[in-house]
């Protein structure tokens, strides 16, 4: 066998009793319990190591709209796919080149000769545009961990012909929106480490101290996420509601100053459509004016083509009410029928932290169980 | 509907040459429209034609890799190998030659044409066979991407193979670290820096099959190499074929420390990308140790390793036991793109 170093956060024996314990607290409150994760890599993780599969009968974890992918509102993309088909060199990330916007996605454009080309980091961007004399268009997209990225290219003397089509959304709104929801059940709530390494889990006291549900701040290996759930159900049968940082290995109260220090000072939050779910105030991460000579927004402002009628099935689409937690995947109609992988309808099917697509993947499995 | 091939509008995607469903969709709606050979219906790596008392085995296989120099290898071992391996996948370890056609763009070096010759001769030499013919086409600039190769080979052998003869009971052997050929391009196509000891494992394995089947004799059932697609493609065509269920225990995985800080990096599953040096084995459960131990003694098989159970279960299901659940393995049509955050 090669190099097999043992894993501390992916110890089975510690898992297996963690999952006992889980039992005992579901068993002991002698009813449902019902809690929410906000994270795409969350679900990746709960699929990744089937999770769910040897959780007790009675505890679900709902996916909340933690997936950046899935809530970039349709014109956003939109406007890249108008730009890719002017003729601009277009970059972003690997998962927004599959998500349909009103009619096509930026994997359509290229098709159809467009030049769009994926990146892994917003630096590369930036070395794109250096070596090319030619306008660059960046369509940045993500939670405000890929935004300190974008942000931290832009105040890094960015070449003078690279553009950002910013669809930067800021997570914190996310919870609000679930929250403020008539119909939720959610109990509790766990909070995505990575983000918090950057705004620090102090952020949520607002959130618990107005909606009284608890938040537990959780890592992404396993033993992370189990040792967060059981924190989060303890409270939930204790009645309590705190903000507990159990990832503090990465996640402090404060956050990153430095980098939320650069986020602000490239970004402002503003209004914006979340796809399927609402007009989130405070939800867009859009430049500020003194990155005016940057933005694509502005600077190709006349060329975004008009409003697009929504494409075939768009309207009976769930991605909302999924998101959301109010729906599961396969309360929609489109699912596995009409919206596949391979023809998506709604951004959920695309990203691989998309609800539908994780859920796609384990469907038939949950029917053979 | 967009991407169904048999809609007469629709077009060739990228997804039809992954190695999943899509491109078997496309090989059942277009190749295999109106054939009723049941040898090209089987659809195996190498086709299998009877010779008397003995059979002819043939395959083909094509290689447009970006980029054509990789870190472990380059287009020519790569085209070399790719065939060898299937004929070797049949049972074929002896492989009388190969054919070789060139098709490459105007202006590429021809220092780079003789590097990827000189390795292909190398790799010959390695499976112990030589290319017998060849062709050669330039097509003007732009019209193919560097260059492009297209290798055939013939062999003979007593007794053949198929990926279709997993039995319940049965273990699956890897023959070495998986994950590595697609970590390394993918890291050197993207220029992700990441190379450092991720290295291709592009190899000739008719030798090591050679090993094999002296040590397994017929409790060797099943064999394919995981190529496009990786070991869940491969595995999930095996368990479709002998209509089992596979459930592989992922703490067993042989990875190399490169690809798996690769993998959880850049969040691809190793499982689902190629190899071009590994095979996966089907053996009754009372002859692991001892193809084991042939493995190990072949250089080529030092890093072999158990990895899976067949059982009765559903038909056509790959199952990851994870040590904290089990979750299903399912085919992936689009390339591997790296998550965003």
């Amino acid at each position: 066998m090669t190099e097999q170093r043992k894993l501390e956060f992916r110890d089975v024996a510690r898992g297996r009793a963690l999952q006992q314990r889980l039992a005992d607290l579901v068993a002991r409150a002698g009813r449902d319990v019902t809690l929410m994760h906000v994270c795409g890599s969350h679900e990746q993780a709960f699929a990744r190591y089937g999770l769910r599969s040897r959780f007790p009968q009675g505890l679900r974890v709902q996916m909340g709209p933690g997936c950046p992918v899935c809530v970039t509102d349709a014109p956003e993309i939109d406007a890249a796919v108008a730009l890719a088909e002017r003729g601009y060199r277009v970059l972003t990330y690997g998962d927004m080149l599959r998500v349909p916007g009103s009619s096509d996605s930026l994997m359509d454009a290229r098709a159809r000769g467009a030049r769009v080309d994926v990146i892994y980091a917003a630096t590369q961007a930036a070395e794109i545009a250096r070596g090319s004399r030619e306008p660059v268009v960046f369509f940045a997209t993500g939670f405000e961990t890929t935004a300190v990225a974008t942000a931290a290219v832009l105040l890094n003397a960015p070449p003078a012909n690279l553009f950002v089509l910013s669809a930067h959304k800021w997570v914190p709104a996310a919870m609000e929106i679930v929250a403020e929801s008539p119909e939720t059940q959610i109990e509790g709530y766990l909070a995505a480490g990575h983000a918090a390494t950057i705004t620090g889990c102090g952020l949520f006291e607002p959130f618990v101290e107005r909606y009284r549900r608890p938040v537990v701040v959780a890592g992404f290996e396993p033993l992370d996420i189990l040792a967060a759930l059981v924190l989060l159900v303890e409270q939930v049968l204790g009645g309590k509601a705190e903000v507990v940082n159990a990832f503090p290995r990465a996640v402090t109260k404060n956050g990153n100053q430095r980098a939320l220090t650069a986020l602000f000072k490239v970004f402002e939050t503003d209004a914006g459509e979340w796809r399927g779910i609402a007009r989130v105030p405070r939800g867009n991460l859009r430049l500020r004016e003194a990155f005016a000579a940057h933005d694509a927004s502005l600077r190709f402002s006349g060329e975004f083509a008009a409003p697009k009628l929504p494409r075939d099935g768009a309207l009976e689409c769930c991605c909302g009410g999924i998101m959301t937690g109010r729906l599961t995947p396969t309360d929609c109609r489109l699912f596995g029928s009409k919206c596949r992988p391979d023809t998506p309808v709604g951004a959920c099917m695309v990203s691989s932290e998309g609800a539908c697509r994780i859920w796609y993947d384990l469907r038939e499995r949950e029917a053979s169980e | 509907m967009k991407g169904d091939p048999h809609d007469a509008s629709a077009r060739v995607r990228l997804a039809h040459g992954a190695g999943g469903p899509a491109m078997r969709a496309l090989i059942e709606s277009v190749f295999l429209d109106g054939v009723t050979d049941p040898e090209a219906r089987a659809l195996g790596d190498a086709a299998v034609l009877p010779l008397g008392d003995r059979f002819l085995v043939l395959s083909t296989d094509a290689h447009v890799v970006m980029p054509p120099f990789f870190p472990g290898g380059d287009i020519g071992r790569l085209s070399v190998s790719g065939v060898v391996n299937d004929l070797a996948m049949a049972g074929c370890c002896d492989v009388l030659g190969l054919t070789s056609s060139v098709i490459v763009e105007e202006g590429f070096p021809i220092e780079s044409l003789r590097r990827i010759h000189r390795s292909m001769q190398i790799a010959c030499a390695e499976a112990n066979t030589r290319i017998v013919s060849g062709d050669t086409k330039v097509m003007q600039k732009g019209e193919v991407d560097g260059v492009v190769l297209s290798t055939s080979g013939v062999g003979i052998t007593d007794r053949v193979v198929r990926d279709s003869g997993l039995l319940p009971g049965d273990i699956v052997i890897a023959t070495g670290t998986l994950g590595d050929h697609g970590l390394a391009v993918l890291s050197a196509r993207h220029a992700l820096g990441l190379e450092g000891e991720l290295r291709s494992d592009v190899a000739p394995l008719n030798g090591l099959v050679r090993a094999v089947l002296a040590s397994a004799g017929s409790k060797l059932h099943a064999m394919k190499d995981p190529t496009r697609g990786g070991v869940t493609s491969a595995l999930t065509e095996m368990a479709q074929k002998a209509s089992i269920s596979i459930v592989i225990d992922e703490a067993a995985l042989p990875l190399s420390a490169a690809a798996r800080a690769a993998a959880e990096l850049l969040g691809i599953d190793p499982l689902s990308v190629a190899n071009e040096g590994k095979a996966l084995l089907g053996v009754e459960a009372s002859a692991a140790p001892e193809v084991l131990r042939a493995l190990h003694a072949h250089p080529l098989g030092v890093h072999a390793a158990c990895i899976a159970r067949v059982t009765e279960g559903e038909p056509g299901a790959v199952w990851l036991d994870t040590g904290f659940g089990t979750r299903r393995l399912i085919e992936r049509d689009d390339l591997p793109l790296p998550r965003i955050c």
